[in-house]
């Protein structure tokens, strides 16, 4: 196979440059020497995209597989095998990238001997271990299947029930555990984020966008692999999503409501900007985009509308982990660069594979023909979500 | 019997041979540079603050309820029964929750080492198990840093109150303050004047409680959710057994009708 030098090619193999030389900084020159982390921001980009966000984003893989086989919603059959390559892919990057941000990653595996149940922390570290194990077994039959291995994956068949359950049990612990993190601080983070309703927020918010992440990738994997488009699937998961986008803005305005802060989210501060472009980006534009049965039925407004949806809630949490402490520390955060080159090596790393993975493995088995446009559009919409995604802080 | 540290702002005089001793006995350096540092850091664990010519200092409040123990994913923090809250670097995997747990804002982090620390002051637990005060308070000139029991400190401070009400703010900051700490400051200014978190913001209750209610209700939510998941599989592919049984008996019938004719 000739190797041809493609404008996305060039685009990712720079992104991979830097970040490895940002790698080769930060386990030489320490945390201190990569990030601009302090001793009043303990927790920068890799935690506030890489952890909360990441994980957020991996969210589809429960999401669908709860749809397709606990309430038997045959009609999302062909999504589930991309979703859940999605989280699995989604939730080892994850782990890398904690490796980075740990300040003593070696004795990551302390958290199986030396642990403390009192800790959410604890919690999520079990729980993402767990279900990363859960999304390696879902994930095997495609594997197996390449290779034409048939016992195993009839075992796979056996214990299926028992990974579909253990799967959106621990999907259900962690994602509720991320926003769970926040509790402990109600002295440091800004009242417009902090609320005892946080770990149903995070859920909320995680079903919200594994739909919307759903429909964006199945769009982009189309796209980018000349596959034909399910219309009807994601008609199906536009319809889903924007009910989820309501209940999303319901809880929302309810703790709002409950804690009055209604009063005080509407006057300008440095704070209500960044809530009022996270609420317009996850809740205004979409529902109102939603809303339109011409829209609802459009690959393309479907796609625009679930891109909103997933800024909209990276905003919303780079807003709980980054813009909501920055009056308490008394001074703005805004990540080095080498922080942004870590996270998109990540992110590329997260394509490339994708793009691999659905080359060579039967990700998308009703259609066998060979895939002729690989690497083309793989990293572009990723520059440009993180681009975008970082916008806000 | 748990000790505990009172500090009296008004008998201080900024001496600063606390941050000293402090940091001798932590095996830090000290000179001239150190001392005009006016923040706590990796490398300064106590500092004597100088506003409007009244000094306060700050240090690790060494809670009774510890934040930074209680979200620790490897229990690398723990409060002894002597009242230090110390730390098993040992256990450490460096992901600084115990930072952004901490109200008083205490564990600083070694971020150019590249087998990092947390650092904060841990009240001398290896004195305080000996008997000994804490090095601050032995080597403290004027005693406005007191070593003791924390019931006896607790009863000086409110009979100090009550002796100069004139001289001090109505209020032991630390008595209550997130449940507790083994750390008293009596003033005539506010602490919150020196950076410390003002008591109403803090409030009373114990910081562990804000995850405590949530991580609590974890053990029941377990067994119920599981079931109520197996329960919606076993339903929903219940539905479709029963449906392709109907279905392949309604066929039978049809075929039996079809050959009986």
């Amino acid at each position: 196979m000739k190797f041809k030098l493609t404008f996305w090619r060039v685009v990712f193999i720079v992104i991979m440059g830097l970040g490895l030389y940002s790698a080769f900084i930060r386990f030489f020159y320490g945390l201190g020497a990569v990030s601009n982390m302090t001793d009043q921001f303990p927790w920068g980009l890799w935690i506030g995209f890489d952890l909360l966000c990441g994980v957020m984003l991996a969210a589809g893989g429960f999401c669908i597989v709860g749809a397709v086989y606990l309430f038997n919603v045959e009609r999302l059959h062909s999504v589930v095998r991309p979703a859940v390559l999605t989280a699995f892919l989604g939730y080892v990057l994850f782990i890398v990238g904690l490796l980075f941000d740990l300040g003593r990653p070696w004795y990551i595996w302390h958290q199986l001997i030396y642990m403390n149940p009192h800790s959410v922390m604890f919690e999520v570290g079990i729980c993402v271990m767990s279900y990363t194990t859960v999304l390696f077994f879902e994930f095997l039959p495609n594997v197996l299947e390449r290779f034409n291995l048939k016992t195993p994956i009839k075992w796979i068949k056996k214990i299926y029930a028992v990974l579909v359950v253990l799967g959106i049990l621990l999907s259900t612990l962690h994602q509720s555990s991320l926003g769970s993190l926040y509790l402990i601080m109600p002295s440091k983070l800004h009242p417009f984020w902090y609320t005892p309703a946080l770990p149903f927020l995070f859920f909320g918010s995680a079903i919200a966008v594994g739909l919307a992440m759903t429909i964006f990738e199945s769009t982009q994997s189309a796209k980018a692999f000349g596959r034909h488009l399910e219309l009807p699937v994601l008609v199906e998961l536009g319809g889903a999503l924007l009910v989820a986008l309501w209940v999303n803005a319901l809880l929302r305005f309810e703790d709002y409501f409950h804690r009055g802060m209604l009063g005080q989210i509407i006057k300008p501060s440095y704070e209500a900007y960044f809530l009022w472009l996270e609420l317009t980006l996850a809740f205004v534009i979409p529902i109102t985009m939603l809303s339109f049965k011409k829209v609802r039925l459009s690959p393309n407004g479907l796609y625009l509308a679930s891109i909103c949806t997933v800024l909209g809630f990276i905003t919303n949490r780079l807003n709980v982990s980054l813009t909501g402490f920055e009056t308490y520390a008394g001074h703005h955060y805004l990540p080095k660069w080498t922080e942004f080159s870590v996270t998109l090596m990540i992110i590329a790393s997260g394509f490339a594979l994708f793009g691999l993975a659905v080359k060579h493995l039967p990700i998308f088995p009703e259609e066998r023909h060979p895939v002729k446009q690989r690497l083309r559009t793989e990293t572009g919409p990723v520059v440009a979500t993180a681009v975008l995604g970082h916008a806000g802080d | 019997m748990s000790k505990a540290l009172l500090y009296d702002a008004t008998m201080c005089i900024g001496c600063k041979q606390c941050e000293g001793a402090c940091a001798q006995q932590n095996k830090l350096p000290y000179d001239d540079k150190v001392a005009a540092e006016s923040v706590q850091s990796e490398h300064k664990y106590t500092v004597v603050l100088t506003k409007d010519d009244k000094f306060m200092r700050r240090l690790c409040m060494n809670c009774e309820h510890p934040a930074c123990a209680s979200v620790c994913p490897v229990g690398a923090m723990h409060k002894t029964k002597e009242g230090p809250v110390v730390y098993d670097v040992w256990k450490c995997i460096g992901c600084r929750y115990c930072m952004v747990a901490c109200a008083f804002a205490q564990p600083k982090y070694e971020w150019h080492s590249l087998n990092p620390r947390v650092r904060k002051c841990i009240m001398c637990p290896d004195r305080v198990l000996a008997g000994k005060p804490t090095a601050c308070a032995e080597i403290c000139p004027t005693g406005a840093t007191k070593f003791g029991e924390r019931d006896d400190l607790i009863k000086e401070a409110q009979d100090r109150i009550r002796q100069n009400p004139s001289t001090y703010l109505p209020r032991i900051y630390g008595l209550n303050e997130a449940g507790g700490t083994s750390v008293f400051i009596l003033s005539s200014m506010k602490v919150e004047e020196y950076g410390y978190p003002a008591p109403e913001k803090i409030g009373d209750t114990p910081i562990p409680e804000y995850t405590g209610r949530v991580m609590e209700r974890i053990p029941d939510f377990i067994p119920v959710w599981t079931l109520v998941l197996g329960g919606i599989y076993w339903v929903s592919h219940r539905r479709e057994e029963v449906a392709a049984v109907e279905e392949t008996a309604a066929a039978q019938a049809k075929e039996k009708n079809g050959s009986a004719r």
